[in-house]
């Protein structure tokens, strides 16, 4: 039952032993089946592979899933993967919340398994009240001028000018002296070529 | 350089400032002075009858002062623009009682003296800032001479006494007295590496200088005696190594030592010393007939202005500052700008090239998308709730938020970076972050505080996602391990963290509450963690007032590679927790509550009020603007 609440659905990733050596995820899995507004709860050996991935979809396509928790690792690996996975399925990305089990859980409580535990459901209930409240978004486009400006004419700005120039952008060089050329113009032979420098 | 003057695609304006910089990435409007050089660029081929009659001297700067120019000029026979500019400073005038001699031979009539300067606008989706670097002026090292002893000379001024174009045509000679020295001694760390002169930091660049003059020397006259007074060589390129074994080779003398003060031979001109050998611990007496002083280099004396156009940040040690040492080692934390040579660091030529390949295909990657897309982590103002205080624009460090005294803010969302300080300061309540609302985060809390029997083992920690939640991460993947009494909330700057926030955890049953962020000048919103500060300590001020133990709040800066300060953090803070009694947490809350129905109660009284204003002004206008 989702109560009004938008309906949730959480993964909760064994991520091989990495988080279930810990973390006892069938208890955490039998927790977040409790937790209002929860659809359906399904428990991966790794929810990032292939098989996980696919769990998430049918999941969503089954139980008419609204928002997403899954709870493995630490977003800054995989909010980018699983934000896709939901998209496939129809789901906007921003409404996918993710639960950090592995990182900032069981691998830093490896001999307190029920500490780690309690933990574990304290970051999942966090992660759907959050996911509870998520708006859809759109991500804003902006248009882009093709000109560039470099600021500076020494052997940095030349490189890059041409650069950008040769790759077919218009560029814009501002040097505050008469000439190009910077400190680099004033030397005699430079290191390691021992060659000229203009 | 010439490809530069010739392409087709490049358009040069040299002598010229950049005076103006508005827009944000994808659309900056920029605007230029192009400054009058007297001489029509278009027209003007070198000829160089000009300077022939031109009756000014001056010193000339790209000869180091040792030799001199004349008003009408070029400043290297190789410049590019390939034409001549006249320095009014210094020029007589087209007066035809002064002067005006450089008109009257210009065959081509390419001389203007009523020439203005220019102002250009353009229109750009990026910016490269490769504004270079100073070289240190060792005038304040009284104890080397420089500038009183002839002989004591900066490697700048070597530069241009070997060079084949220099002003002596590249015979190497000491200044006093025009005799080429046998005896030439280089005195390393000049201004850098130093907490007394110049700066703290290796210049990169000086040692392989040095190397690379020795090797000069002794190709050109092999019988000179070179030494080099160092610290430490630093030959860490590649084929770095081999060209300092070259210099041993050639004979030339490395001394582990520096000498602290210089005296001149008034006979000779010559330069004395006494020098500790650290290597052989021997002192040793030294004269030579030159010492070359290897400057290091400094931030532009002119940074700051470009700081301040460009709305960049700089590190402490005066460059500029990279979005992420690491991993972003060539954006600026701004969108849409990229650093390119000294400008960020002190850099040889090849990683001033390197870098500049780099930023030039950040630029190509920004700009080749046609459109780009930001995250969804903007903030949105509520028309009917804004008050128009403008508190908003006066702390976002990008400037994406546009004010004027009683006007609606509003949000340039391609200047936005997200980190939801302006949410945090608005007073009113009428500023919504996307993805980051005020009701997802306090839902967080009231989730991680549910159940209220474990409530005060909870330690609430709000981590900004760059530094301190990654910081988090760092000690997972270290597998350290600490107390499991902590509970994350990820925001994307601690500056997201409104005192609101925190009381609201305080007021939910909280025993401790922790807000982290990014050191200082790791900041990822420039500056924004400042602010964070700020409310902590004016959270001080009010818990202390409302009789709540102040230390139950804390503030800690955690880097994203501080997996060790994360823990320590963590177990500190539990003690702490631990400390805490279930009467102070009861009090806390029931505290909290009547504050909070209190301030919410004023506020809505507030808003009613100037809401109230409103309406009656909207009602006159129709009325006034009536014929």
């Amino acid at each position: 039952m989702s109560n009004g609440l938008p309906r949730t659905g959480v993964f909760v990733c064994d991520c091989g032993l990495n988080i279930a050596g810990t973390v006892d995820t069938k208890t955490v899995a039998a927790f977040a089946e409790k937790l209002p507004g929860v659809a359906c709860v399904v428990h991966n050996r790794y929810t990032c592979a292939d098989p996980g991935q696919n769990e998430i979809r049918d999941a969503i396509a089954e139980h008419k899933l609204e928002r997403i928790v899954v709870a493995s690792c630490t977003p800054r690996i995989h909010e980018t993967t699983f934000r896709a996975c939901v998209e496939s399925a129809g789901v906007n990305p921003y409404l996918m919340e993710m639960a950090n089990l592995r990182e900032h859980c069981s691998w830093v409580h490896v001999g307190e398994p029920e500490a780690a535990t309690h933990k574990a459901m304290d970051l999942i209930a966090s992660a759907v009240a959050r996911a509870q409240r998520l708006q859809p978004q759109i991500e804003p486009k902006i248009k882009v001028q093709q000109a560039v400006l470099v600021i500076g004419g020494g052997v940095a700005g030349i490189q890059a000018a041409l650069d950008i120039a040769d790759g077919g952008l218009q560029v814009y060089l501002v040097e505050k002296e008469p000439s190009i050329g910077g400190l680099m113009a004033q030397l005699d032979k430079t290191y390691p070529t021992m060659d000229c420098s203009i | 350089m010439m490809d530069v003057g010739r392409h087709p695609r490049i358009k040069l304006l040299a002598y010229s400032e950049v005076e103006r910089v508005s827009g944000s990435v994808g659309d900056f409007q920029v605007q230029v002075r192009k400054k009058a050089r007297y001489v029509r660029e278009d027209l003007c081929n070198s000829c160089a009858e000009c300077t022939k009659v031109c009756p000014v001297a001056l010193p000339d700067e790209y000869q180091m002062g040792l030799s001199s120019r004349r008003a009408i000029y070029i400043p290297f026979p190789q410049a590019v623009p390939s034409a001549y500019l006249i320095n009014t400073d210094d020029c007589l005038g087209n007066n035809p009682i002064a002067c005006g001699k450089c008109l009257e031979v210009c065959e081509k009539k390419c001389i203007d003296f009523d020439m203005q300067d220019e102002l250009i606008d353009l229109d750009v989706g990026a910016i490269v800032v490769a504004t270079g670097m100073d070289v240190y002026d060792p005038t304040e090292i009284v104890e080397y001479g420089y500038g009183t002893y002839d002989n004591v000379i900066t490697s700048m001024e070597f530069e241009r006494l070997i060079c084949a174009g220099g002003p002596t045509g590249g015979h190497f000679v000491r200044p006093s007295d025009g005799q080429r020295p046998q005896r030439i001694g280089f005195i390393q760390c000049v201004g850098s590496r130093s907490t007394k002169y110049g700066s703290p930091y290796c210049s990169n660049i000086c040692c392989m200088n040095t190397v690379k003059d020795t090797l000069l020397l002794a190709d050109h006259y092999p019988d000179t005696q070179a030494s080099v007074f160092y610290m430490d060589i630093r030959a860490f390129g590649k084929g770095f190594e081999d060209l300092y074994l070259r210099s041993k080779d050639a004979g030339v003398r490395y001394v582990r030592g520096i000498p602290g003060e210089i005296a001149q031979d008034p006979e000779t001109r010559n330069l004395r010393f006494v020098v500790e050998n650290t290597l052989t611990g021997q002192m040793e007496e030294h004269e030579l007939d030159m010492v070359v002083l290897s400057v290091g280099v400094t931030p532009r004396t002119d940074s700051n202005l470009v700081q301040r156009l460009l709305n960049i940040s700089k590190t402490g040690d005066g460059f500029f500052m990279e979005a992420h040492p690491k991993l972003k080692p060539v954006d600026a934390p701004s969108r849409g700008i990229f650093f390119a040579g000294c400008s960020e660091s002190p850099k040889d030529v090849k990683d001033s090239v390197t870098q500049a390949c780099a930023a030039a295909s950040h630029v190509q990657i920004l700009l080749n998308a046609g459109e780009i897309t930001i995250d969804a982590v903007t903030p949105e103002i509520d028309a009917d709730l804004c008050m128009k205080c403008g508190k908003c624009a006066a702390v976002c460090p990008f400037h994406a938020i546009h004010w004027k005294k009683g006007e609606l803010a509003e949000v340039v969302e391609a200047a936005c970076a997200g980190c939801g300080n302006c949410a945090a300061e608005c007073p009113f309540d009428a500023i919504r972050m996307r993805h980051f609302t005020d009701d997802q985060l306090r839902g967080q809390i009231e989730a991680i505080l549910a159940d209220e029997t474990h409530r005060r083992d909870k330690l609430v920690t709000f981590a900004c996602n760059w530094c301190s939640y990654a910081g988090g991460d760092t000690a997972g993947t270290e597998r350290l391990q600490f107390p499991t009494h902590g509970r994350l909330i990820r925001t994307m700057c601690s500056a997201r963290v409104s005192e609101e926030l925190v009381l609201y955890a305080f007021e939910k049953g909280a025993p401790m509450v922790l807000v982290s962020g990014c050191h200082f000048a790791d900041c990822h919103y420039i500056n924004a963690n400042r602010s964070t500060v700020l409310r902590i300590e004016r959270l001080w001020d009010r818990l202390e007032k409302l009789g709540i133990r102040p230390e139950r709040l804390q503030l800690e800066w955690i880097s994203a590679a501080e997996g060790k300060k994360f823990a320590e953090v963590m177990r500190v803070l539990d003690a702490q927790r631990a400390a805490v009694t279930d009467e102070e947490i009861a009090h806390t809350m029931q505290v909290l509550a009547k504050e909070r129905a209190q301030r919410e109660a004023k506020a809505r009284a507030r808003q009613e009020k100037i809401l109230a204003k409103r309406r009656a002004a909207a009602q006159q206008t129709p009325a006034e603007a009536a014929p």
